[in-house]
């Protein structure tokens, strides 16, 4: 296997580019180099996406050389092993009133609304990348079986908390924006809460499950949720 | 509490820090001036750190009075600084008296503006920063008439002072490294790049830049896996008009990037006003390094370059700059940057 390919974005940014597709393994890699990165003076943040990581760099304080040399280290110890690391559940409520492309995913699939439901809350996922707006979570893991494209035309906006499908990929909406992704369920999780601490509840890296709740149990989450509660369970490191 | 009270304030007024860094990997657009080395100057002139919260001044300006004595920095590129009516230097240090209304007005050039107070501008962090974001909504928001800015530290001593700024008699180009996706385009297209006149577009922002000039095609079209975005990107999505990603820039995006604008040269470029023409210029990152060095260093200089603004018959020369009155050889702070 040939290794990643290191392209400048400025004196200030190198990319290390594993691919140039959507694929869940090289999203692997990425989110392996990421955790495997030392703290390093200079190394200032990195961005994970599914096919490459983005490391922003001081050059006064860590030139380009010495930073290669971790990365090269990091690549080395990397484990692309089955994903490890934090496993959270979040409530996610997908009834027909939160979820108006519940019906036309399954129609198009050609699943049943409760096969849909089922895949979408049986799977592991893995917070891949935040991308498009704060706190917007791109997953991998997503189920072949849900691939279809995005609707004919976007929504103007669609409610913080949607948890959303489209191209084989699955995004948790943190902020209300506009989509032209599928509506499936709604988490009462406040996904970015800018004066909570930890703003961001889920790392890149994390793995997530959702849990069923019904609309009942979801109004009073959100209520919880109102007050600044983190409404996800962490249950394995 | 010592403060500045808000007389007029034109679109795009904000606080901006350094910007708000730690949170790209969420999603958090990072903010920050969008001219870091006059943001850099005004805090270093008062002995801030370079990063302190300072306010940005917008493309129309702002005007301001004071309730107790101030000390202020002001460094407005090709702004019209006035005191009472009266025309300071684009970069000075002042002491502000109570009622003097200081007024810094579009002048010849110049987009962005910065003033800093002693200590920084006091207020709240949000994640780790006072960066506005207005899109958003993180941060301080714009500001408005009647809103008061306090600083955070104190000091009214010393004296008026001003930087001698140089004079630049021709536009050269923006320099900018290649990639990273510049194998994307072809080599003729690149070419087109280092020889072409672009045009700042009417439709730039705090987010990009956007410019117009011969399409740059690339080779197998301009939907791209969404990668990481770094300050200064130039962007290319389908119309071939590229577009420089700047301070309110998204953190992650699905253009290719045929190059990205170096550190030391952003400033020149956010300066820049629609219609005015840009060209571009490729270096390497080792060059990009030498210039952001050589940036750095030229600013932590700043406050030995301060030169006292009274004249040996005690007189403060007031009313007399951009006019050519007063040559540089009477160690007034000159400040006829010249446009070519």
């Amino acid at each position: 296997m040939s290794g990643p390919v290191f392209r400048d974005a400025g004196e200030c940014a190198l990319v290390v580019e594993f691919g140039d597709r959507v694929d869940d393994a090289l999203a692997a890699q990425v989110l392996a180099l990421d955790a495997a990165l030392p703290v390093v003076a200079g190394l200032l943040e990195t961005v994970p996406t599914y096919r490459s990581l983005m490391l922003h760099y001081d050059p006064l304080i860590l030139p380009r050389s010495d930073l290669m040399g971790h990365v090269q280290a990091a690549l080395a110890r990397a484990e692309t092993a089955p994903a490890k690391g934090r496993l959270w559940v979040l409530p996610a409520c997908y009834d027909a009133s939160l979820a108006p492309d519940l019906g036309h995913v399954a129609a198009t699939v050609g699943l049943s609304v409760a096969q849909v439901v089922g895949l979408h809350s049986g799977t592991t996922f893995r917070v891949v990348m935040y991308g498009f707006a704060p706190g917007w979570a791109y997953l991998s893991g997503m189920p072949a079986a849900l691939t279809l494209p995005r609707r004919a035309s976007p929504r103007d906006v669609i409610p913080a908390g949607s948890l959303i499908i489209a191209a084989g990929l699955a995004i948790v909406a943190a902020l209300p924006m506009p989509s032209g992704w599928h509506i499936l369920g709604q988490t009462a999780m406040q996904m970015f809460a800018p004066t909570r601490d930890p703003a961001f509840l889920l790392a890149p890296g994390d793995r997530l499950r959702f849990e069923a709740v019904d609309l009942a149990t979801h109004q009073a989450l959100m209520q919880r949720a109102a007050v600044g509660e983190p409404l996800a369970r962490m249950v394995a490191e | 509490m010592s403060g500045l009270r808000i007389l007029r304030a034109g679109p795009l007024c904000t606080v901006q820090d350094a910007g708000r860094q730690g949170f790209l990997r969420y999603g958090v657009t990072p903010a920050g001036p969008m001219d870091w080395i006059s943001h850099a100057t005004a805090n270093v002139l008062l002995g801030n750190t370079a990063g302190a919260a300072a306010l940005e001044i917008g493309p129309a300006g702002l005007s301001f009075t004071t309730d107790a004595p101030q000390r202020v920095a002001i460094a407005a590129p090709g702004f019209r600084v006035l005191r009472g009516g009266s025309a300071v230097p684009s970069h000075v240090v002042l002491i502000l008296m109570p009622g003097m209304v200081i007024d810094i007005a579009p002048g010849p050039w110049g987009v962005w503006g910065y003033l800093a107070l002693p200590g920084g501008v006091a207020g709240v962090s949000v994640m780790g920063s006072m960066a506005s974001h207005l899109r958003s909504g993180l941060g301080g928001g714009a500001l408005k008439a009647g809103d008061v800015v306090a600083a955070a530290g104190e000091g009214v001593a010393g004296n008026d002072a001003c930087l001698i700024m140089p004079v630049q008699r021709k536009t050269p180009p923006i320099r900018y490294v290649p990639g990273p996706q510049d194998h994307l385009f072809s080599p003729e297209v690149q070419r087109t790049l280092q020889s072409a006149n672009f045009t700042v577009s009417p439709r730039s922002d705090r987010m990009a830049y956007r410019l117009s000039g011969p399409a740059l095609a690339a080779i197998a079209g301009h939907d791209i896996v969404s990668d990481g975005i770094a300050m200064g990107a130039i962007q290319v999505p389908g119309d071939g008009q590229p577009f420089v990603l700047m301070a309110d820039r998204q953190p992650t995006g699905g253009y290719p990037k045929i190059g990205t604008v170096i550190r030391a040269d952003l400033p020149r470029l956010a300066q820049m006003r629609a219609g005015q023409t840009v060209t571009f210029a490729p270096v390497t990152v080792d060059a990009a390094v030498t210039a952001l060095a050589g940036a750095t260093a030229r600013i932590g200089a700043l406050p030995l370059s301060l030169r006292n603004m009274r004249f040996a018959n005690g007189q403060v020369p007031t009313g007399a700059f951009n006019k050519g009155s007063i040559s540089e050889k009477s160690s007034a702070c000159d400040d006829t940057l010249q446009r070519a």
